[in-house]
Protein backbone atom coordinates (compact mmCIF):
# COMPACT_ATOMS: atom_id res chain seq x y z
CA UNK A 1 0.00 0.00 0.00
CA UNK A 2 1.17 3.46 -0.55
CA UNK A 3 0.89 6.74 0.63
CA UNK A 4 -0.45 9.57 -1.05
CA UNK A 5 1.96 12.60 0.61
CA UNK A 6 0.41 15.14 -0.98
CA UNK A 7 -2.96 14.80 0.87
CA UNK A 8 -0.88 14.82 4.28
CA UNK A 9 -1.25 18.76 5.66
CA UNK A 10 2.47 19.10 6.59
CA UNK A 11 2.11 22.96 7.71
CA UNK A 12 -0.38 21.52 10.08
CA UNK A 13 1.85 18.95 11.40
CA UNK A 14 4.77 21.33 11.63
CA UNK A 15 2.09 23.80 13.25
CA UNK A 16 1.42 21.02 15.87
CA UNK A 17 5.15 20.53 16.33
CA UNK A 18 5.80 24.06 16.90
CA UNK A 19 3.19 24.12 19.55
CA UNK A 20 5.31 21.02 21.24
CA UNK A 21 8.24 22.95 21.57
CA UNK A 22 6.50 25.48 23.18
CA UNK A 23 4.72 22.95 26.10
CA UNK A 24 7.77 21.89 26.33
CA UNK A 25 9.73 24.99 26.59
CA UNK A 26 7.60 26.04 29.49
CA UNK A 27 7.27 22.48 31.26
CA UNK A 28 11.28 22.09 31.49
CA UNK A 29 12.59 25.94 31.94
CA UNK A 30 9.35 27.00 34.02
CA UNK A 31 8.03 23.72 35.62
CA UNK A 32 4.32 24.71 34.15
CA UNK A 33 1.81 23.33 32.30
CA UNK A 34 1.15 25.32 29.12
CA UNK A 35 -2.57 25.48 29.29
CA UNK A 36 -4.32 28.68 28.27
CA UNK A 37 -7.16 29.20 30.22
CA UNK A 38 -5.40 28.29 32.98
CA UNK A 39 -2.61 30.53 32.26
CA UNK A 40 -5.24 33.29 31.69
CA UNK A 41 -7.70 32.49 34.85
CA UNK A 42 -5.09 31.93 36.99
CA UNK A 43 -4.64 35.82 37.34
CA UNK A 44 -7.53 36.06 39.08
CA UNK A 45 -5.68 34.73 42.15
CA UNK A 46 -3.31 37.61 42.05
CA UNK A 47 -0.76 35.20 44.20
CA UNK A 48 2.63 37.26 44.74
CA UNK A 49 5.22 35.65 42.45
CA UNK A 50 2.75 34.19 40.12
CA UNK A 51 1.72 37.10 37.85
CA UNK A 52 4.40 37.71 35.79
CA UNK A 53 5.44 34.87 34.02
CA UNK A 54 1.46 34.48 32.65
CA UNK A 55 1.52 37.88 31.68
CA UNK A 56 4.77 37.25 29.93
CA UNK A 57 3.06 34.41 28.03
CA UNK A 58 -0.10 36.09 26.89
CA UNK A 59 2.38 38.75 25.66
CA UNK A 60 4.08 36.03 23.95
CA UNK A 61 0.94 34.44 22.31
CA UNK A 62 -0.21 37.92 21.29
CA UNK A 63 3.43 39.13 20.02
CA UNK A 64 4.03 36.21 17.99
CA UNK A 65 1.82 37.76 14.97
CA UNK A 66 4.60 40.47 15.03
CA UNK A 67 7.18 37.96 14.52
CA UNK A 68 5.12 35.69 12.45
CA UNK A 69 4.93 38.76 9.95
CA UNK A 70 8.29 39.96 10.02
CA UNK A 71 8.59 36.83 7.96
CA UNK A 72 5.72 35.81 6.20
CA UNK A 73 2.35 37.37 5.63
CA UNK A 74 -0.59 35.82 7.78
CA UNK A 75 -2.88 33.54 6.62
CA UNK A 76 -6.26 34.40 5.97
CA UNK A 77 -8.69 34.60 8.80
CA UNK A 78 -12.44 34.30 8.86
CA UNK A 79 -14.74 35.06 11.34
CA UNK A 80 -18.13 34.75 9.68
CA UNK A 81 -19.87 34.59 13.69
CA UNK A 82 -22.17 36.83 14.32
CA UNK A 83 -21.60 39.69 17.50
CA UNK A 84 -24.25 38.20 19.68
CA UNK A 85 -22.99 34.77 19.11
CA UNK A 86 -19.22 35.52 19.26
CA UNK A 87 -20.41 36.97 23.12
CA UNK A 88 -22.62 33.57 23.68
CA UNK A 89 -19.80 31.61 22.70
CA UNK A 90 -17.14 33.51 24.75
CA UNK A 91 -18.76 33.02 27.85
CA UNK A 92 -19.19 29.43 27.19
CA UNK A 93 -15.15 29.08 26.68
CA UNK A 94 -14.33 31.36 29.53
CA UNK A 95 -17.08 29.54 32.00
CA UNK A 96 -16.63 26.10 31.03
CA UNK A 97 -12.77 26.01 30.57
CA UNK A 98 -12.12 26.77 34.20
CA UNK A 99 -15.26 25.01 35.08
CA UNK A 100 -13.49 22.19 33.16
CA UNK A 101 -9.88 22.98 34.09
CA UNK A 102 -8.87 23.24 30.53
CA UNK A 103 -9.32 23.80 27.27
CA UNK A 104 -7.21 22.78 23.77
CA UNK A 105 -3.78 23.53 24.83
CA UNK A 106 -4.04 22.08 28.99
CA UNK A 107 -6.51 18.91 28.42
CA UNK A 108 -5.98 18.44 24.62
CA UNK A 109 -1.96 18.96 23.77
CA UNK A 110 -0.62 18.91 27.63
CA UNK A 111 -2.89 16.58 28.84
CA UNK A 112 -3.16 13.77 26.27
CA UNK A 113 0.87 14.28 26.32
CA UNK A 114 0.94 13.13 29.77
CA UNK A 115 -1.59 10.59 29.79
CA UNK A 116 -3.61 12.13 32.24
CA UNK A 117 -7.28 9.95 31.64
CA UNK A 118 -8.91 13.01 32.69
CA UNK A 119 -7.44 15.12 30.34
CA UNK A 120 -8.05 12.20 27.50
CA UNK A 121 -12.06 12.22 29.04
CA UNK A 122 -12.41 16.65 28.71
CA UNK A 123 -11.04 16.20 25.55
CA UNK A 124 -13.29 13.24 24.36
CA UNK A 125 -16.42 15.55 25.72
CA UNK A 126 -15.18 19.29 24.17
CA UNK A 127 -14.60 17.54 20.97
CA UNK A 128 -17.76 15.55 20.86
CA UNK A 129 -19.82 18.69 22.17
CA UNK A 130 -18.09 20.78 19.39
CA UNK A 131 -19.16 18.64 16.99
CA UNK A 132 -22.28 18.06 17.70
CA UNK A 133 -22.86 22.33 17.79
CA UNK A 134 -21.56 22.71 13.96
CA UNK A 135 -23.67 19.91 13.18
CA UNK A 136 -27.03 21.12 14.68
CA UNK A 137 -25.71 24.75 13.84
CA UNK A 138 -24.82 24.04 10.02
CA UNK A 139 -26.98 20.86 9.36
CA UNK A 140 -30.07 21.35 11.09
CA UNK A 141 -30.94 24.96 12.06
CA UNK B 1 14.38 34.86 33.92
CA UNK B 2 11.29 32.78 34.23
CA UNK B 3 9.03 35.56 32.99
CA UNK B 4 11.46 35.77 29.42
CA UNK B 5 11.23 31.71 29.06
CA UNK B 6 7.34 32.30 29.81
CA UNK B 7 7.23 34.91 26.93
CA UNK B 8 9.20 32.88 24.13
CA UNK B 9 7.26 30.01 25.18
CA UNK B 10 4.24 31.78 24.17
CA UNK B 11 5.61 33.17 21.24
CA UNK B 12 6.86 30.08 19.98
CA UNK B 13 3.08 28.80 20.75
CA UNK B 14 1.77 31.67 18.80
CA UNK B 15 3.40 31.12 15.95
CA UNK B 16 2.32 27.07 16.14
CA UNK B 17 -0.81 28.57 16.07
CA UNK B 18 -1.03 31.02 13.33
CA UNK B 19 1.35 28.52 10.70
CA UNK B 20 -0.71 25.42 11.82
CA UNK B 21 -3.66 27.54 10.09
CA UNK B 22 -5.41 27.11 13.99
CA UNK B 23 -5.46 31.29 13.84
CA UNK B 24 -8.57 30.61 11.40
CA UNK B 25 -11.64 30.15 13.22
CA UNK B 26 -12.98 28.89 9.63
CA UNK B 27 -10.34 25.84 9.69
CA UNK B 28 -11.43 24.61 12.95
CA UNK B 29 -14.82 24.61 12.55
CA UNK B 30 -13.94 22.52 9.03
CA UNK B 31 -12.76 20.49 11.54
CA UNK B 32 -15.56 19.74 13.88
CA UNK B 33 -18.05 19.89 10.91
CA UNK B 34 -17.92 15.70 10.46
CA UNK B 35 -20.53 15.19 8.41
CA UNK B 36 -19.96 18.61 5.88
CA UNK B 37 -16.44 19.03 3.89
CA UNK B 38 -13.85 17.29 7.13
CA UNK B 39 -11.11 19.38 7.23
CA UNK B 40 -8.75 16.53 9.52
CA UNK B 41 -6.00 19.47 9.60
CA UNK B 42 -6.61 20.01 13.85
CA UNK B 43 -6.17 16.03 14.04
CA UNK B 44 -2.60 16.48 12.32
CA UNK B 45 -2.01 20.02 14.66
CA UNK B 46 -2.93 17.88 17.92
CA UNK B 47 -0.64 14.61 16.71
CA UNK B 48 2.12 16.78 15.92
CA UNK B 49 2.07 18.75 19.31
CA UNK B 50 1.42 15.39 21.22
CA UNK B 51 4.47 14.02 19.95
CA UNK B 52 6.69 16.45 21.07
CA UNK B 53 4.46 16.83 24.21
CA UNK B 54 5.19 13.53 25.05
CA UNK B 55 8.51 13.59 24.89
CA UNK B 56 8.53 16.31 27.12
CA UNK B 57 6.08 15.29 29.99
CA UNK B 58 8.75 11.85 30.04
CA UNK B 59 11.28 14.62 30.69
CA UNK B 60 9.90 16.19 33.21
CA UNK B 61 8.99 13.30 35.00
CA UNK B 62 12.49 12.30 36.26
CA UNK B 63 12.86 16.20 37.43
CA UNK B 64 12.43 17.59 40.86
CA UNK B 65 13.10 21.31 39.58
CA UNK B 66 12.51 22.70 36.04
CA UNK B 67 16.11 23.92 34.59
CA UNK B 68 15.29 27.44 36.43
CA UNK B 69 15.36 25.74 39.57
CA UNK B 70 11.43 26.20 39.75
CA UNK B 71 8.86 23.80 41.09
CA UNK B 72 7.28 21.28 38.71
CA UNK B 73 3.86 22.15 38.65
CA UNK B 74 2.28 19.17 37.10
CA UNK B 75 -1.60 18.09 38.18
CA UNK B 76 -1.74 15.55 40.82
CA UNK B 77 -5.86 14.69 40.31
CA UNK B 78 -7.17 12.05 38.51
CA UNK B 79 -10.71 12.04 39.48
CA UNK B 80 -12.97 12.22 36.35
CA UNK B 81 -16.14 13.85 38.27
CA UNK B 82 -19.60 15.76 36.83
CA UNK B 83 -17.01 19.01 37.14
CA UNK B 84 -14.89 18.65 34.54
CA UNK B 85 -17.29 16.41 32.24
CA UNK B 86 -20.08 19.53 32.34
CA UNK B 87 -17.25 22.02 31.92
CA UNK B 88 -15.82 20.28 29.04
CA UNK B 89 -19.53 20.27 27.82
CA UNK B 90 -19.12 23.74 27.88
CA UNK B 91 -16.52 24.82 26.29
CA UNK B 92 -17.42 22.40 23.45
CA UNK B 93 -20.76 24.39 22.41
CA UNK B 94 -18.44 27.77 22.71
CA UNK B 95 -15.90 26.03 20.52
CA UNK B 96 -18.46 24.87 17.97
CA UNK B 97 -20.45 28.10 18.12
CA UNK B 98 -17.34 30.30 16.84
CA UNK B 99 -14.36 27.86 16.58
CA UNK B 100 -12.63 29.97 18.84
CA UNK B 101 -10.49 28.56 22.13
CA UNK B 102 -8.20 30.55 24.26
CA UNK B 103 -4.73 30.34 22.71
CA UNK B 104 -6.21 31.10 19.11
CA UNK B 105 -8.36 34.32 21.07
CA UNK B 106 -4.92 36.17 22.23
CA UNK B 107 -3.45 35.28 19.07
CA UNK B 108 -6.26 36.89 16.99
CA UNK B 109 -6.37 39.88 19.13
CA UNK B 110 -2.38 40.28 17.72
CA UNK B 111 -3.93 40.79 13.96
CA UNK B 112 -6.31 43.10 15.24
CA UNK B 113 -9.18 41.56 14.50
CA UNK B 114 -12.24 43.50 16.38
CA UNK B 115 -14.65 40.33 16.57
CA UNK B 116 -11.64 38.88 18.39
CA UNK B 117 -11.34 41.33 20.64
CA UNK B 118 -16.00 40.62 21.21
CA UNK B 119 -14.71 37.02 21.92
CA UNK B 120 -12.16 37.96 24.16
CA UNK B 121 -13.92 40.16 26.45
CA UNK B 122 -17.11 37.48 26.61
CA UNK B 123 -14.05 34.74 27.51
CA UNK B 124 -12.45 36.94 30.17
CA UNK B 125 -16.30 38.03 31.84
CA UNK B 126 -16.93 34.16 31.57
CA UNK B 127 -13.75 33.30 33.62
CA UNK B 128 -14.93 36.17 35.75
CA UNK B 129 -18.04 34.73 36.78
CA UNK B 130 -16.32 31.88 37.16
CA UNK B 131 -13.97 33.00 39.57
CA UNK B 132 -16.93 35.42 41.68
CA UNK B 133 -19.30 32.29 41.91
CA UNK B 134 -16.93 29.34 42.51
CA UNK B 135 -15.67 28.99 46.16
CA UNK B 136 -12.16 28.27 46.28
CA UNK B 137 -11.40 27.30 50.03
Amino acid sequence: MSINYDLIPWHAAAGGVTIGIAVALLLLFNGRIAGISGIVGGLCRMQKGDISWRIAFICGLILSVVVWKSFFALPLIQIETSHVMLVLAGLLVGYGTRFGSGCTSGHGVCGISRHSPRSIAATAVFMLTGFATVYLIRHVF
Amino acid sequence: MLSVTSLLAGVVFGLGIIGSGMVNPAIVLAFLDITGDWDTALLWVMGGAVTVGSIAFALAKKRKQSFLGSSMQIPAVTKIDSRLLAGSFMFGVGWGIAGICPGPALVLIGTGSNDAVIFLVAMLAGMGIYQITQDHS
